[in-house]
Parts: C-alpha cells; structure tokens; sequence
C-alpha cells in the first residue's frame, strides 16, 4: 500500500472510530503532503461515513456512535474545503440544505442529527435551528438558493405547521424550486405524502437517503 | 407472640451515594447555576441575595438557600377529594396511583388506531378513573382536540371536577391559563382560604433539561405555591442527549433541577408544598426515543425518590407506563415492572397506568389492566401478617388422612384478607376459557369498560357547582373565539 493509501485508510479509520482529533489532524497531514483533498474527502472521510452508515444499518452503532462520527467529517471538512479548488466544492458538495424544527417546536434531536449526518454525507446545511418561523425557511432557501428543505416536528400539535409550511411554497409560487422532507417523531410517510412533501426519513440515516434520491432525481 | 408486617422495600441507593449526589447537585447550582427564563423567578432569586445574570437570566444558587427552601418545605402534603371528606396522606411510604397525565391521542378501542382524544373522550377517562378504586387520584390525561389549544389545559380540568371526585393532578399549558383553573378549583371548595386548607389539584411543572426552568413552567411554580396548591416538580433529563448517559450522572442534574423548583416555591411561598418528582428516562440510543418501560428509566426514577425521601419530602414518578402501543405482553410486563417497583420504592404519587406509546397515548382498557396490576402492587407492600398466634398449630390438632381446610372456619375467617380476587385476571380453566369466547386481557377489559361506563351513574357534580365551571368556561371559551363548549357526550 503507497503512503497515500495509508493515509486515506487512516482518514476512514479516524471517522468510523470517532475520533475527532485524528481526522482534523489527518486533513491537514493530506495538505502538508500534497493530496488532492477532493480525494482526501470522496476515498478518506467520506468513506468512512458510508461504513458508519452501514455499521448502524446492521445494529452495530447507535446514535452516539452516529454523532461523533458526523463531527469528524465536520471538523475534516473544515480543514479541507478551504483548500478546495471552485470546480471541486461545487463536485464535493452536493446541494444546498435549508434545515429546521418547525414553529412552535423546541425539540431538536432529531433535528441535529440529520442536519450533522447531511453535513456527512456532503450536503450543505444551513441550520436554522429549533422554533422556525414558516417564512424563515423560504427566505434563507430563496437567499441561499437551497435545493432541499427539511422540517421537523416532534409534537402532533406542531405538525400541522409542515402542512402549512408546503402551502405558504404554493403561494408563493416557489414549490417547485425545493424538495421538501419532513420528519419527527409522530411523522409518518402516509403524512408526508398527505401534505405533498417530496419525502420523509423514519431516522437520520433514512432521512439522508431520502435527500440524495431527492437530488438524484433532480 | 404477634409480629407485625414488614412493609417490604427496595431502595437501590447506598446512603452515602445518595449524600455524595446531593453534594455535587449543591455544587452544580452553586457554581453553573440553573437557567430561569422568568422575570418573576428571578426577582425572587435576587431579592434572597442569590447571583443573577440577567443577561443570561441564569441563576447561582447557595447551598444555604437550598437548605433554607428544604427547611420550611413540608415533608407530607394532604390533598382531598371534591366533597373535602375523604383526605390523602402524600408523604412517608404511602402509594398513590393516577392515570399518566397529558396524552396527546387515545387508544381507539374500535379501530385498534391512536386518534385525536375529543370531550367524550375525557368524560369517559374521568368517570372511569373515579370507578376504580385502586386510582386514589385522577388526572386531566388527555389533551382535548376539539377545543382551541389555548384554552385545551383549563378544558380538562373542568371536565375532570365534574365527572370525578377524586383529587387531580394536572398542570398550565400557558402561563394565562393558571387562573382560570385556579377558579374553578376554588369554586369547588367556596374560597381561596378553603382551598389552600383542603387542595384539591397537584399542579406539574417541568424543568426543560439540562438545568433550565421555562417562563411557563416557573410561573406555575410560583402562582401554584402563593394558591397554596402543591407542585410536583417533573425533572426529566434523557440519559446522553439532555443528561449525562450515566445514571448518578443524571440523577445529580435532576436534583439540582428540582431543587432550584423547590427554591423557586419556597421564595414565593414560604411552607408551599412541593412534592420531589420526576420523568426522566434512559433514551434509547437506536430509535432516538424515550422508553418509559426501561428497566433503567424505573432505576432513575426509584432512586431519585429515594434521594427526595431523604431530603425529607413527598415524591412522585411516572411508573407504570409501557411503551408498547396496543395492549400485548409489553405492555402488561413493562406497567406491571413499573407499578410494583414504585410501590415497593414507597414513591407517594405514581403516575402512569392506563399509558402507552411513551407518554404519548392514553387507553381506558389499559387503564383497566392496570388497575389490576395496582391491585397486586397494594397487596404485595401490605406485607405477609401474622394473623394469629400459633399459626397453625391448633389447624393440625385434629390431623388425618383426610384433613382438609376449605371447610374450616378459619379458612373463612382469613381467606378475603390474605388473598385478593382479580376481575380481569384469567384463572379459568382451559375448557372454561375456551366456552367463554377464548377471549385475551384486552378483550375481557374492553368488556369490562363498556359494562362499568354503561351501568354506573354519573358522579357529577352538582348543580351551583356546575353552574359556576361553566360559567368560567365560557368566559375562557369566548375569549378563545369558542362561541360555546363541545357536546361532552355524557
């Protein structure tokens, strides 16, 4: 095995054991060593979150494991995306995330967790964290030309305002611009495709399959 | 020689770790201090010389205020049912079961689906809590859908007054909300002065972990202690997402956020009763959810009692739950663990029977189970007492080969007060069973609801009395654009 390829196992190693610490040393290690760090991210980091993924699709990891994996590729991404060039962030990265727990909300478990595992999987996500104003998502999605909007709700009682949030893109006519997912504990997919979402995910792993199907479809 | 009973009881704590999670919490509020997002609360913080940011509206805590608030808060409230005749010792070991408050849907015994709870619906969970008499309290349990969530927490309570006497444990959902319920409650009683004398409510507050009192829920405090009504102080940290994973770790957050409560009660009030609570749970690491079924949910929950009972005051759980959402063998397991562990922990008010789906649904068949199930746990903390002394002996004076006891008067003196006879347990034989329409526990209490609602007048209350709720109803109802209240279909 070339030192290279040493270093992408390292930056795969570092993301499936969660160690925050080794993975931002490690970006800048690829740096200091000349690596292209769009491959440092696709074969070292991001490697290593699609077999998180598939650790927790078998049982074998849970939600912390889940989380301090999403902090690697956070604080990698940090070191590296400076360093990349326009033509490869726009390749890196795969759309624009406008995320949120719904109006009337404080619950944002859930909600962080997607955002972080988005983030992971190399979305771009703009968290506008818990108790979001309707309006909010539309104008930060308009501002930041988003591809997706996704919104959480925990409570039945603040559901409905998903429902809500889907028609003020009606009348606005901006529908078409975003794929809305909706999630949170009492959603449901009959739910989402009652209110016309684009999709739905039962958990943060589901919630980011859904998104890039979304986008994989255009 | 006569013995009495040992009460039997299980207590999971050594004392020394109890003392060592009580210091770190006096810590915890003495030097990070706990969040109040109240301007009423904090004055009262600041007047008692305690350090407030106002800025961060976080509060630092002296151990001396905490002990101080410990002093004067007692350590046994007495809570009585709507006529004020029959009282409710909360304190020492006693056991006092209440269906788990707030569900937000209902077991559609129909359908077999959860839906949206409407008035009907609360009539129904009222008249049947003051049925059971296993159920010394009720609860407003269900959040009503067919009226405007502004007015859906003084709604439940007014149905519940009406249809059971049976004192209540509810809570506000808005801070507006506290006086009109605090009317009607004083309706029942004819004054304030009454009703601080006799209370009738146990009010819920929930500190929003970590270390954080809301503006709601701090003016609940505060409005429920100067009404001389007592809060039950609802800490609810979820071990590794709002609470250390660790349960002493969680366990030293609920202190110090239930002692800030007790702090709050006491300034406002001085002698207001609080009772040392609690909805913590062991948060399920796959699904991202709340198991109120866990066995280490009910450890968190006895231990903290323990911890409560040893800073002198009432405690109160949410035991007795399942997370299962219909009712099967998870069901029966998790409530009957849940029930039995609380009363042998001596937790004073046990919320929970009657729930599932976390503490998200409400189910009037369950509730039937479960009032079994707090049968048994009754009969098991009564304790084996020697009835007689000897025991047997003089039974055996006539030994043969035929000795039998069904025929003694013995066995029919005792028998009734050792042994207790379930209505829904199955004890039929196997050929019974099968003659009788193979029916399961479920089946049985779903028959049994519909007999008892059908055939059991209304415990309404009377007539000034209704007089007077609904007119403080309506005045609610309009304000909240309601022109008149929902048929309660009664």
């Amino acid at each position: 095995m070339s030192a290279k390829d040493d270093l992408l196992l390292s930056m795969k190693t570092s993301v499936v054991d969660g160690n925050r610490a080794e993975s931002e040393r490690l970006a800048r290690e690829s740096l200091q060593a000349g690596l292209d760090p769009l491959e440092s991210i696709d074969k070292g980091f991001a490697a290593g979150i699609q077999e998180v993924g598939v650790l927790w699709e078998n049982g074998d990891y849970f939600l912390p494991e889940l989380v301090a994996s999403a902090e690697c590729m956070k604080a990698a991404m940090a070191v590296l995306e400076p360093a990349l060039s326009a033509s490869s962030r726009q390749a890196s990265r795969l759309g624009k995330a406008v995320i949120g727990t719904i109006e009337g909300d404080i619950h944002d478990i859930g909600k962080n967790l997607v955002s972080a595992m988005l983030q992971a999987h190399g979305f771009e996500v703009l968290d506008l964290g818990a108790d979001v104003k309707l309006e909010r998502f539309i104008e930060k999605a308009e501002a930041e030309s988003a591809r997706l909007i996704c919104v959480s709700a925990l409570l039945t009682t603040t559901m409905v305002n998903q429902k809500r949030l889907i028609e003020l893109l009606h009348q606005r006519n901006v529908r078409s611009k975003y794929k809305v997912l909706v999630g949170g504990a009492p959603v449901n997919q009959a739910w989402a495709d009652a209110i016309g979402a684009d999709g739905y995910g039962e958990n943060a792993m589901a919630a980011v399959r859904a998104a890039m199907a979304l986008l994989a479809r255009g | 020689m006569m013995t009495p009973p040992l009460r039997p009881k299980l207590e999971l704590l050594r004392p020394e770790l109890v003392q060592s999670i009580v210091d770190e919490a006096l810590v915890l509020l003495d030097r990070q201090g706990v969040f109040v997002e109240n301007e009423n609360a904090l004055a009262l913080f600041r007047e008692a010389g305690q350090r407030v940011d106002g800025a961060s509206q976080r509060v630092r805590i002296s151990e001396k205020l905490v002990r101080d608030s410990l002093e004067s808060t007692p350590s046994e409230v007495r809570l009585y049912d709507r006529g004020g005749d029959r009282e409710f010792l909360v304190g020492r070991d006693e056991v006092h079961f209440d269906p788990g408050s707030a569900a937000i849907t209902v077991l559609d015994p129909e359908s077999g689906l959860h839906r949206k709870p409407v008035s009907p619906d609360l009539v129904r969970l009222a008249r049947l809590t003051d049925l059971l008499p296993h159920y010394h309290f009720q609860s407003t349990g269900l959040v009503p859908s067919d009226v405007p969530g502004s007015i859906a927490d003084s709604y439940r309570l007014f149905l519940a007054l009406q249809f059971s006497a049976k004192p209540v444990v509810t809570g506000t959902f808005r801070v507006e909300s506290f006086k009109p319920m605090l009317e009607m409650l004083t309706a029942v009683r004819g004054s304030a002065a009454a009703l601080a004398a006799k209370p009738l409510a146990i009010f819920d507050a929930c500190p929003s972990p970590p270390l954080k009192w809301s503006q709601l829920t701090s003016q609940s405090l505060i409005d429920a202690a100067r009404a001389g009504l007592p809060s039950q102080l609802i800490s609810m940290g979820m071990t590794g997402a709002t609470s250390p994973a660790t349960i002493t770790g969680t366990l030293v957050q609920h202190t110090a956020e239930n002692l800030c409560g007790l702090a709050i009660c006491q300034l406002a009030k001085k002698g207001a009763p609080v009772i040392f609570g609690g909805s913590p749970s062991s948060f399920d690491m796959r699904k991202g959810t709340t198991p109120m079924g866990a066995i280490e949910t009910m450890m968190i929950d006895m231990a903290y009692a323990q911890i409560g009972k040893t800073l002198g005051l009432p405690t109160h759980a949410y035991m007795g739950l399942t997370d299962a959402k219909v009712i099967d063998a998870q069901a029966g397991l998790e409530a009957a663990l849940g029930a039995v562990l609380a009363a042998l922990a001596g937790i004073n008010v046990v919320s929970g029977p009657g729930m599932l789906n976390f503490e998200s649904t409400q189910s009037l068949e369950k509730l039937a189970v479960d009032h079994e199930i707090c049968g048994m746990a009754y009969r098991l903390i009564e304790g084996i007492a020697q009835r007689d002394s000897p025991m047997a002996l003089p039974l055996f004076e006539a030994l043969s080969a035929s000795t039998q006891f069904l025929s003694l008067p013995h066995t029919k003196q005792w028998y009734r007060k050792e042994h207790t006879l379930p209505s829904l347990i199955d004890r039929d034989t196997y050929e019974d069973w099968l003659a009788s329409g193979r029916k399961s526990m479920a089946d049985r209490a779903a028959e049994d609801v519909r007999k008892r609602l059908a055939q059991t007048p209304l415990n309404r209350a009377g007539r000034p009395l209704r007089t007077e709720l609904e007119r403080i109803m309506l005045g609610e109802a309009k304000a909240a654009g309601l022109s008149r209240l929902p048929e309660a279909g009664d």
